[in-house]
């Protein structure tokens, strides 16, 4: 049988690698060639998991605990998936932009393709420390992505980045040393049944470390601080990647830890202490998305916001009923790849609409809705998976959450999760506004390729479509 | 207290310094030594725990060498990231947050 496993990984090492040594143009191909068919490698790697179950692949033939395991279950599958699907029209949106722009940028094609091989390769890995090694790979190519551009603020952005991600790392890694130390092995598989309730002292520091070093990663406020600046000034479609895709890589290995690994010494002060943090990053984060003048860093506060949603599940689904713990996993992974869709076509129609007004601030969008009809459109339904109307994936998500808050009892995450809706209606609802006005004497309208548009509205529809398609994807999720 | 121990202890303390540093200092050349000082403190923890049989254990010690050569990268983009924030900005040092960004000052 064809085991796609290894070829996802390769995949994007080979075409980067050509398309640095090709230049932008040929590398923009390749990109889109490789792109498609790692996309169609993950929908295999989805149907032999839903056949077969989940799937371990030595690498070069040594297994562990000699060589490297990687392993694939239906949650990682379901990640794979999600990163190809939004990379994809990506590729073909970021052709267009870079197109349009006077001088294209040498190492886009390279350092994205180096951070879809360490995105997959992250999802597919098996140990704590080949984590931590595909944790810093795409850490470093998304801190060269933020900087991919050059000018004094995307270059302090990308330092203010990079040592936000090294720290995060740091801590991590004292957690894995502390983990060997204690238990002589790093293999997920061989950690998971000795870790018990009688756990020492040093495996708590350890999950503590780990959960710390990988919540400054995933921008879980207060540590979001790195976040805004450095999606709010990269390039577009490094900016979607990024507030889609990236930050979900760190928040999947804190599900993966907090509930294959660490669940037995998991407590129900800390996860809501985690949820505490989730809500603070909801109510935060909408009201200072509803305070930007400029529609790049709107769009990056609402990450900030949305994130804060993802870590409601640990509160809904430590010490709750198996029932109502498999219903908060399950929303909070739907919000996750509801999310990323949903962002990149955001992110990727708001930079349309400043390509062609030229003017970052959202005062500058009046006439937008005359002008750019299908590129606002495709806004307003990202805008419904973020608000989390009916019948997009973010409605979904957000059933399953409210449902799984109901049958806990836990109401304050209710109230939490009501408001940040709301919030998130006033700041998208604050875009559409100015872009209904009529267009100024003076406003001048860049003419944009149709290549521009069309792939963030595919991925805006994909987000809304989700949620008609939820029950198959929580098929595969619950794949093991 | 046995030589294991006193190795993950100074590790650990080392992990302190670096941290305590990268936060606290603002010269980027300072971020980025204590961001090494911080890594230097995890290879230790990490080889000195894992010798407790008192036989060398060569897991982690492969482990700290795949470490440092990720640092030794980390460390090269930091620094390429600061000498372009030099010649653009004349500073080696990240500038303040733009006021009214991330505050909700009425």
């Amino acid at each position: 049988m064809f085991d796609p496993i290894p070829w996802l990984i390769l995949s994007p090492l080979i075409w980067a690698t050509l398309a640095f040594v090709q230049g932008p143009g040929r590398g923009g191909r390749l990109a889109v060639a490789g792109v498609a068919l790692q996309l169609a490698l993950a929908a295999t790697l989805a149907q032999q998991i839903i056949a077969g179950g989940a799937r371990v692949y030595a690498v070069g033939g040594w297994g562990a605990p000699l060589g490297i395991d990687l392993a694939a279950d239906g949650l990682s599958a379901v990640m794979l998936l999600l990163t190809q699907a939004v990379a994809l029209p990506l590729a073909f949106y970021a052709r267009a932009y870079f197109a349009a722009h006077a001088a294209p940028l040498r190492y886009f094609w390279p350092l994205t393709g180096y951070l879809l091989a360490a995105m997959n390769a992250l999802f597919l890995s098996a140990d704590v420390f080949n984590i931590y090694v595909t944790l810093e790979l795409l850490g470093l190519a998304a801190v060269g992505l933020v900087a991919v551009a050059g000018g004094a603020g995307p270059v302090s952005a990308a330092m203010r980045y990079l040592l936000a991600t090294l720290l995060g790392s740091g801590a991590y890694l004292l957690g894995v040393a502390l983990l060997y130390g204690v238990y002589g092995s790093v293999s997920l598989a061989a950690l998971a049944p000795l870790i018990a309730a009688d756990a020492p002292t040093a495996v708590s520091l350890a999950a503590a470390l780990m959960l710390l070093g990988l919540m400054l990663k995933t921008a879980l406020f207060p540590f979001h601080f790195w976040l805004p600046p450095a999606h709010g000034n990269a390039p577009a479609p490094v900016s979607a990647l990024l507030s889609a895709l990236v930050i979900k890589a760190s928040f999947y290995l804190i599900l993966r830890l907090w509930f294959d690994l660490f669940a037995p010494i998991a407590s129900v002060t800390a996860a809501q202490f985690l949820g505490a943090l989730g809500a603070g990053a909801v109510i935060w984060g909408s009201l200072l998305a509803l305070r930007q003048t400029h529609l790049k860093m709107l769009v990056a506060y609402s990450t900030v916001a949305q994130v804060g949603y993802l870590f409601l599940i640990f509160p809904l689904a430590t010490g709750a009923a198996a029932e109502v713990a498999a219903s908060a996993w399950q929303g909070g992974a739907l919000q996750a790849v509801a999310h990323g869709l949903a962002k990149a076509a955001m992110f990727a129609a708001a930079g349309a609409m400043i390509a062609a007004t030229g003017r970052d601030e959202i005062a500058g969008l009046a006439g937008v809705a005359t002008r750019l009809p299908l590129t606002l459109f495709t806004f307003v339904l990202a805008g419904m998976t973020i608000m989390g109307l009916p019948p997009s994936g973010g409605f979904s998500a957000k059933w399953l959450l409210l449902g799984a808050a109901l049958a806990s009892g836990q109401w304050w995450w209710i109230v939490v999760m009501l408001a940040g809706g709301l919030l998130s209606a006033a700041y998208v609802f604050k875009v559409l506004r100015q872009a209904f006005l009529p267009a100024e004497e003076a406003a001048h309208f860049k003419p944009l390729p149709r290549t521009l548009e069309w792939p963030a509205f595919l991925l805006a529809l994909a987000s809304l479509l989700l949620g008609l398609w939820a029950s198959e994807m929580l098929n595969l999720l619950g794949a093991a | 207290m046995n030589a294991p121990l006193i190795y993950a202890l100074t590790g650990a303390a080392l992990f302190v310094f670096g941290v305590t540093g990268l936060m606290l200092q603002a010269h980027l050349l300072r971020k980025i030594l204590a961001f090494n000082v911080m890594g230097s403190g995890i290879f230790l923890v990490l080889v000195g725990l894992a010798q407790r049989t008192g036989i060398p254990d060569p897991v982690p010690q492969a482990m700290v060498l795949t470490g440092i050569v990720v640092a030794i990268a980390a460390t090269a983009l930091a620094l390429a990231l600061a000498r372009q924030l030099l010649d653009q900005s004349g500073e080696m040092r990240l500038p303040e947050e733009e006021a009214g960004k991330d505050k909700l000052d009425v």
